[in-house]
């Protein structure tokens, strides 16, 4: 390779740079959604280099389901602490008051409420105008089409067959009042190329993602973790301490962990690598039914 | 699969260190379903290990149920994201695949090969770097694969594959390859790809996708992903033009100001002089930070925050570029462009503009003509319909700095957005003018006193009329044929020189001679030969001389348009207003006579008309008047108007 050659990370990261500069200058209210798992790690690491040296030029936005792992919480505290970040944490609180739990109404039903219905609120609150996410092309089939300039009306909802075409590096971020960009600057990223990224810039993570003795219980093949005392336990039902990991992070209810040994990073690589299932295994909500994020998708879940 | 094996050869602490090495290589895959196309990727995928277990379980279980390959996995499927897409079996978007073997990353955009083919294909294509274009081998070279072909070209991909699939179904005859290997080189030689490929292959099969097959022994060649993993793209980048287009000014206290953006092309080091466009300012680089550390060089990729020696005023859409090689400066354009919206594109209308950092309204001023891709032959149009392709000039509100879209892929381009819905209507590629189209455009610029870039002479009109020592004009003498406008022009010329002045006639029916051979009387042409010799006119003019025309210039339109040309206050309208019956007496050639028989068309008069000049600077009767009292009222008029300064 010549000395003026980019490697593929290092072109990967230029474009997502180029990206989060894009919306910047075309945006007058973006916010970057941050979800605490890797992706958002990398997406911050990003977002801290494309606007360097000065702080970042928007808040990060956490939509809380007050179903995620505790350990979650607490990182995502010590992050935005530790790093000088604005954050935003937003919860639905008619769903908690009216008491919507994945174990009450069940796992669509729940993330619809306190995900979906909770962001829309959040950006109609703070009046954001473009919404960064950290979703990449290769998760889903549905989001294979993405643009990374994903257009939604005013009421959210995407629209897959008018999407507005995305040529070279030009994005076309006109919007009328009232109607938002969801933005992806990992589009072009895929789960590998996210843990090479963490690997090489030493970034940290939750340590969930690392194999531990954790208290589990085997639902339809999936291990769930017993995370608190909201989970209902199934009669007969005992928590078993069981060596897994994460490789997606959600709802502890909603989230599958898998028996791993791979308890650092270069361990969790390797995995990878060697791996013949993606991560979305682990999402529950993905596989109730054929183009379920489609679904999602179009009442504007991210 | 093939990281497995790497794995187990190097070790993952060898593997990390390997991979910060890996090159990245974007696809975009061409062809129909019925092509194979989807199989040859759900191929690469699955061989190369891109494709989980779960994913492939899904797989089954939409195979039962949409599949079209019975008990085989149809890896079709795979590729068809939406959920309508599905159930109607064709692929309506772009989507975009991603796999990595030990030795690179591949993105790969999946383009529809029918409906919406070319609005789909343009945008896949104008990331790629690479190409594959699939032939089912039973049909050969057909249509689609021209088209394929060229809006690849069009959109600038050098390197392209020739995948010839379903080898299996001609017996992997190797006559059958070498023949639509001769038919893709004979019309690929007229379009600029740089370099071709071509492999036979199964996909279904997964010959000579990922590994070599033995059926086809006379093929010398290696796999396909051989050649993806192999091929060399690092020579494709501009290295030598630097430009960098100011996305955002970075501003986080009084101490520092940043000009952040990704180069384009070219490469900069700290302490470079650079220039500012469209201001000109010029600054020398004093910091060069990338992915937030410091460097003392970067290069075209790299989103970079520039910081400079003095503070010299830059936003977003200002480009960087090095003294002594810069863009033309130019607030017009030629370029391609591909529509992509059901509102067709109208000459006259104004868009938005959007090239690198850039956002400013632009007006369709021309379509020049629309490709028809079939044939690969442009014909004229009105308009521009969705899926279509044409020639436009684009004039934009903002000075542009822009390459052509052959030199810099990054400047070069640009899409047109809609002011009312905002959406994205077209993609453009500038274009390499010629010279003489540069010429023209300047000229016309020049006279307009618009151009503050090109170069200009340093002696002014007004210095060569001083030093001539008279006051240039032009006598504009306009009427049907035979009505007496040489004999006027000559015997003015005469007058005029006599009394110490350079004059010289310019007669239409000589310039038909020689500058116009090349146009006929239709009234396009008419109009044509009017606005050569009105320029004609203005070139004389701004050398000192008084010029005198004689030209039928039958219309408002046409006069009014030379009078612009030559500038309206050195220009006198002279009729010589003659009825058609004297004029027909004095046709000596019988024009008038043969036009009204129908031998000869185009006859002004006849089957022309002549429309009578509303408000002349001067009407001279020359049917009963004679040649000499009429010169002597236009010299007087000439004389009134103090154009006339010998006294």
């Amino acid at each position: 390779m010549s000395q003026y050659n980019l490697s593929h990370l290092e072109q990967l990261e230029a474009e997502s740079i180029h990206i989060l500069r894009e919306v910047v200058a075309q945006f007058q209210k973006p916010v970057m959604l941050f979800s605490i798992g890797k992706d958002s790690m990398a997406m911050l690491r990003l977002a801290e280099k494309a606007f360097a040296p000065a702080k970042l030029p928007f808040p990060l936005m956490h939509v809380d389901t007050t179903f995620k792992f505790k350990e979650m919480i607490a990182f995502r505290d010590r992050i935005a602490k530790e790093r000088g970040h604005e954050l935003i944490t937003w919860i639905n609180q008619e769903g908690v008051k009216a008491g919507v739990s994945p174990f009450s109404v069940g796992t669509q039903r729940h993330t619809h409420v306190m995900k979906t219905e909770a962001l829309k609120q959040a950006l109609d609150h703070y009046g954001f105008d473009a919404a960064f996410g950290g979703a990449r092309r290769d998760e889903e089939k549905s989001r294979a089409k993405e643009r990374v300039f994903s257009f939604r009306d005013r009421f959210h909802q995407w629209d897959p067959k008018n999407q507005r075409p995305e040529l070279w590096s030009l994005y076309n971020g006109r919007v009328a009042k009232g109607e938002s960009i969801r933005v992806f600057p990992l589009s072009n990223w895929t789960e590998l190329d996210v843990w090479l990224y963490i690997h090489r810039e030493g970034i940290p993570v939750v340590p969930l993602y690392f194999a531990k003795e954790r208290p589990v219980v085997n639902r339809g093949g999936t291990w769930i973790m017993v995370d608190d005392d909201r989970m209902p336990l199934e009669p007969g039902e005992a928590p078993q301490m069981r060596k897994v990991r994460f490789r997606t992070l959600g709802c502890y209810p909603l989230t599958g962990a898998v028996e791993s040994d791979a308890s650092n990073l270069t361990e969790v690589i390797e995995e990878m690598l060697r791996s013949r299932s993606s991560e979305r295994q682990g999402r529950v909500i993905d596989y109730d039914e054929a183009g379920s994020m489609e679904q999602k998708k179009r009442e504007g879940y991210f | 699969m093939l990281h497995g094996v790497e794995l187990d050869r190097v070790g993952i602490e060898g593997w990390l260190a390997n991979y910060q090495r890996k090159e990245l290589l974007r696809i975009l895959t061409c062809g129909s379903v019925d092509d194979g196309k989807s199989t040859l990727i759900g191929r690469l995928l699955h061989d190369s290990a891109g494709v989980f277990e779960d994913q492939l379980k899904a797989l089954k279980k939409d195979t039962t149920r949409y599949g079209t390959t019975g008990e085989e996995i149809d890896f079709a499927l795979l590729m068809d994201g939406l959920q309508a897409e599905r159930e109607q079996g064709i692929t309506i978007d772009v989507a975009y695949r991603y796999f990595s073997t030990p030795k690179r990353k591949f993105i790969v955009a999946d383009t529809p090969g029918h409906e919406q083919y070319t609005r789909n294909m343009a945008t896949g294509a104008s990331t790629a770097d690479l190409s594959i274009i699939l032939i089912d081998a039973r049909r050969g070279v057909l249509p689609q694969t021209r088209r394929h072909a060229f809006i690849c070209s069009l959109l600038g991909i050098k390197h392209v594959v020739i995948a010839i699939n379903k080898m299996d179904l001609v017996g992997y005859d190797e006559a059958v390859f070498e023949q639509i290997r001769r038919d893709c080189v004979d019309f690929l030689a007229k379009l600029p790809v740089v370099d071709l490929h071509f492999i036979p292959m199964c996909a279904r099969r997964g010959e000579n996708v990922v590994e070599r097959s033995e059926t086809m022994p006379w093929y010398k060649g290696g796999p396909l992903l051989d050649y993806l993993e192999n091929v060399h793209i690092a020579s494709d980048r501009n290295l030598i033009d630097f430009r960098m287009p100011v996305q955002l000014v970075l501003r986080p206290n009084l101490d520092f100001r940043g000009f952040a953006g990704t180069i384009a092309s070219g490469v900069l080091r700290v302490g470079d002089e650079v220039v500012a466009l469209p201001s000109g300012r010029r600054s020398t680089v004093k910091q060069i930070s990338s992915a937030g550390s410091a460097r003392e060089e970067a290069f075209a990729g790299m989103a970079v925050t520039l910081t400079l020696d003095t503070e010299i005023d830059v936003s977003r859409g200002d480009t960087f570029v090095r003294p002594n090689n810069a863009p033309p400066l130019d607030n017009a354009v030629e370029a391609m462009v591909v529509w992509m919206s059901e509102a067709a594109l109208e000459p006259g209308r104004s868009y938005l503009m959007q090239q690198a950092a850039l956002l400013a309204p632009a007006t369709v001023t021309h379509l020049r003509y629309r490709m028809n891709i079939e044939t690969l032959r442009s014909e004229s149009a009105e308009q521009l319909k969705l899926n279509e392709i044409g020639r436009i000039r684009l004039e934009c509100a903002r000075s542009l700095a822009a390459d052509s879209y052959a030199k810099n892929r990054h400047t070069g381009a640009f899409i047109l957005v809609d002011r009312m819905t905002n959406a994205t209507l077209a993609a453009g590629m500038i274009l390499d003018r010629t010279p003489a189209e540069r010429a023209l455009e300047t000229e016309q610029r020049a006279r307009h006193g618009q151009d503050p870039v090109a170069q200009q002479s340093g002696i002014g009109p007004e210095q060569r009329a001083r030093r001539v020592g008279q006051r240039p004009f032009a006598v504009w003498l306009t009427g049907l044929p035979h009505s007496g406008k040489s004999s006027v022009a000559y015997a003015l010329e005469q007058a005029l020189f006599d009394r110490g002045y350079h004059a010289l006639v310019l007669d239409g029916e000589l310039l038909r001679a020689g500058v116009s051979r090349d146009l006929g009387f239709s009234a396009a042409d008419r109009a044509e030969h009017t606005r050569r010799a009105a320029e004609l006119v203005r070139m004389f003019l701004d050398q000192g001389l008084i010029v005198i025309g004689a030209f039928v210039s039958p219309s408002e339109q046409i006069r009014d348009n030379a009078r612009s040309i030559v500038g309206p206050a050195r220009f006198l309208e002279v009729h010589c207003d003659s009825p058609l019956e004297v004029c027909e007496s004095r046709d000596v050639e019988r024009l008038f006579e043969r036009a009204r028989r129908g031998e000869i068309a185009n006859v002004t008069g006849i089957d022309q008309p002549y429309e009578t000049p509303l408000q002349p600077d001067l009407r001279l009767d020359t049917a009963a008047t004679g040649v000499a009292p009429n010169v002597a009222r236009l010299v007087d008029l000439l004389d009134s108007r103090g154009w006339l300064t010998l006294a």
